[in-house]
C-alpha cells in the first residue's frame, strides 16, 4: 500500500530523514517510536506530501506522490492525516469539519454530503454532537470528530501523528477505540505513538526510529521485550518508566 | 451687546443657517457617496493584495509590501494634491472627487492589507496541513478555513482605521469637491458669518458618531 525509498529530508543545513525506506502491506497497522526529533512526524508527514522530501521516492496506492502530474489533491482524500493537535476548523461544527472535503474535493451534493458526515460521526461514536462547535467538545471528541473528517473520504491509508498525546489521560481510551475499530475494519494504518499498550495489542509491526533513520523494526514483543540495539534498548526502557 | 449674544451672533446665527443648510445637506450626500466608494474600493483593493501576498511569490510580495508602506507613509492630503495637480501634466485629467476618492482608497487598501495579512498569518499552520491533508487545494483552504477565521479578528482593528481614514473625505474641500467642510467653507466666505461651519461640525456628527459607536459594538462583540 505504501512504498517509501530512500526518503531523504534536510531543512537547510539539518538532515532530519537519511534514507528512511518504509513498506507497508494493506492492512497492515506499522507502529513507529523513537525520541524527540528523531523525524518521526516528519517521515509521516512525507507520506502525504506536507513535506516533500529533498530525495527518494512515495508511491502510496499505486499513485507516485512525488510525480509532478500527480493530482495532488486527489490523492490526499485516499490518505487520511490525523494530528497530535486535532486541527479541527474552530468555525464550523462537527459536521462542517467532517463535509467540507465532500463538498468542495469530493463533489457531493450537501445533502449527500450530510449522509456521509452524520455516519461517520456515528462510527466515532458522536452522532449526538454533530451541530457542536470543537471549542463545546472535549479533547478526545476533538480527536475524534478529527477521524471522522478523515475516513469520511474513505481513505486507503490513515496516517496518525500522536493522536493522543494532547489527551488528558482519562480521554484517552475513547480515541485508541476508535483507532481498534478502524483496525479491524482492515484500514492499513501508519500510527506515531508512544502508547506501547494499544501497539501490543493491534501492532503488526513496530520501527524505531533515532537520527533519521529506522535503528530497528519487528513485532511488537520483539520490540519491547527483546530489542537488538543499545539505542532501542535504552529508549524502550526509559518510555516503560513513565 | 454681551458675550453670549456676540458668540450666538457669529457661530449661530439663524439666518445664516436657515439661508446654507440645504447646501450643508447636499454636501452630507456628497460625504456619504465619498466614503463609501473609499471604503468598498479600498477594503476590496487590501483584501485583493493581501490574498495575493499569501502565494508566497517573492518579487510580487516585495513589490506589495513597497506599494503598501509608500501609501502608509504619505500624508493623504499629499496624494490628494499629487493626484489632482500632478496627473494633468500628463494628460489624464481627474476631478476633485475623483481623486480623493482614489487617494483614501489607496490608503486605506494599504492600511487594511497589512491588518488583512496580520489576519492570515495569526491562523495556525496546522488549519492549512488538516485542510490540505484532506484535499483541498490552497485557494479553498483560503476560501473555506482560512479567511473566515482571519477576518473575524481582523474586523475590531478594520473598523477603528476605516473610520478615521473615512473622516478624510474632509480633505478633499482643498480640491474643490462640494463634501460638507467644502460646501461650508464657501458659505462662510459668502455669508461673512462662520455659523455654516457649526453646520457642518453638527453634519460630520450626525455621519460618524453612530459610526462609531457602531465601532464601539463591533470590537467588544468580536474581542
Ligand atoms: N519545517 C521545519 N523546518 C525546520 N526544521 C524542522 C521542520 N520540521 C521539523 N524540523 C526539525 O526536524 C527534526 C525532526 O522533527 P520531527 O518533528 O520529525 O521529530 P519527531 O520525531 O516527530 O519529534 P517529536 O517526538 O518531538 O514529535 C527536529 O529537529 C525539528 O526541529
Ligand atoms: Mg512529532
Amino acid at each position: 500500500m505504501i512504498q517509501a525509498k530512500g526518503i531523504h529530508k534536510q531543512f537547510g543545513a539539518l538532515h532530519v530523514l537519511k534514507g528512511v525506506d518504509l513498506d507497508v502491506a494493506e492492512r497492515e497497522l506499522v507502529f513507529i517510536i523513537g525520541p524527540s526529533g528523531s523525524g518521526k512526524s516528519t517521515m509521516l508527514r512525507c507520506l502525504n506530501r506536507l513535506e516533500v522530501p529533498t530525495a527518494g521516492s512515495v508511491v502510496v496506492d499505486g499513485i507516485d506522490l512525488l510525480d509532478p502530474r500527480t493530482d495532488l489533491n486527489h490523492a490526499r482524500q485516499r490518505i487520511g492525516m490525523v494530528f497530535q493537535s486535532f486541527n479541527l476548523y474552530p468555525h464550523m461544527t462537527a459536521l462542517g469539519n467532517v463535509t467540507l472535503a465532500l463538498r468542495k474535493v469530493a463533489g457531493k451534493s450537501r445533502a449527500e454530503a450530510d449522509e456521509i458526515g452524520h455516519a461517520a460521526l456515528a462510527r466515532v461514536g458522536l452522532a449526538e454532537r454533530a451541530d457542536h462547535r470543537p471549542g463545546q467538545l472535549s479533547g478526545g471528541q476533538q480527536q475524534r470528530v478529527a477521524i471522522a473528517r478523515a475516513i469520511a473520504l474513505e481513505p486507503r491509508v490513515m496516517l496518525f501523528d500522536e493522536p493522543t498525546s494532547a489527551l488528558d489521560p482519562e480521554l484517552v481510551g475513547s480515541v485508541l477505540g476508535v483507532m481498534r475499530s478502524l483496525r479491524e475494519s482492515g484500514m492499513t494504518m501508519v500510527v506515531v505513538s508512544h502508547e506501547m499498550g494499544f501497539a501490543r495489542a493491534a501492532a503488526d509491526r513496530v520501527l524505531f526510529m533515532d537520527d533519521g533513520l529506522i535503528v530497528e523494526q519487528g513485532p511488537p514483543a520483539q520490540i519491547f521485550e527483546a530489542p537488538v540495539h543499545a539505542r532501542t534498548r535504552g529508549f524502550i526502557s526509559q518510555i516503560q518508566r513513565h | 451687546m454681551g458675550g453670549w449674544e456676540r458668540f450666538a451672533e457669529t457661530f449661530l446665527n439663524a439666518k445664516v443657517m436657515e439661508r446654507y443648510w440645504p447646501d450643508i445637506v447636499a454636501g452630507l450626500g456628497t460625504t456619504i457617496e465619498l466614503a463609501a466608494l473609499i471604503v468598498l474600493s479600498g477594503l476590496a483593493a487590501g483584501l485583493a493584495l493581501a490574498v495575493l501576498r499569501s502565494f508566497g511569490v517573492r518579487v510580487v510580495n516585495w513589490a506589495i509590501v513597497f506599494v503598501v508602506d509608500l501609501f502608509r507613509a504619505l500624508p493623504p492630503l499629499v496624494i490628494i494634491v499629487l493626484i489632482y495637480f500632478g496627473l494633468p501634466s500628463i494628460d489624464v485629467v481627474p476631478s476633485g472627487f475623483v481623486s480623493t476618492w482614489l487617494s483614501l482608497a489607496l490608503v486605506l487598501m494599504a492600511f487594511s492589507e497589512e491588518i488583512f495579512w496580520a489576519g492570515i498569518t495569526a491562523i495556525p499552520r496546522g488549519q492549512w496541513e488538516a485542510a490540505r491533508s484532506t484535499g483541498l487545494g490552497f485557494g479553498e483552504t483560503l476560501a473555506h478555513v482560512i479567511l473566515p477565521q482571519a477576518l473575524r479578528i481582523t474586523i475590531p482593528p478594520l473598523t477603528n482605521r476605516t473610520i478615521a481614514i473615512t473622516k478624510g473625505t474632509a480633505l478633499g474641500s482643498v480640491v474643490a469637491v462640494t463634501e460638507i467642510l467644502g460646501q461650508a467653507s464657501s458659505a462662510v466666505s459668502n455669508s461673512y458669518n462662520p455659523s455654516p461651519l457649526t453646520l457642518g461640525a453638527a453634519a460630520y456628527l450626525v455621519l460618524f458618531l453612530p459610526v462609531v459607536i457602531f465601532g464601539r459594538w463591533v470590537e467588544r462583540k468580536f474581542r
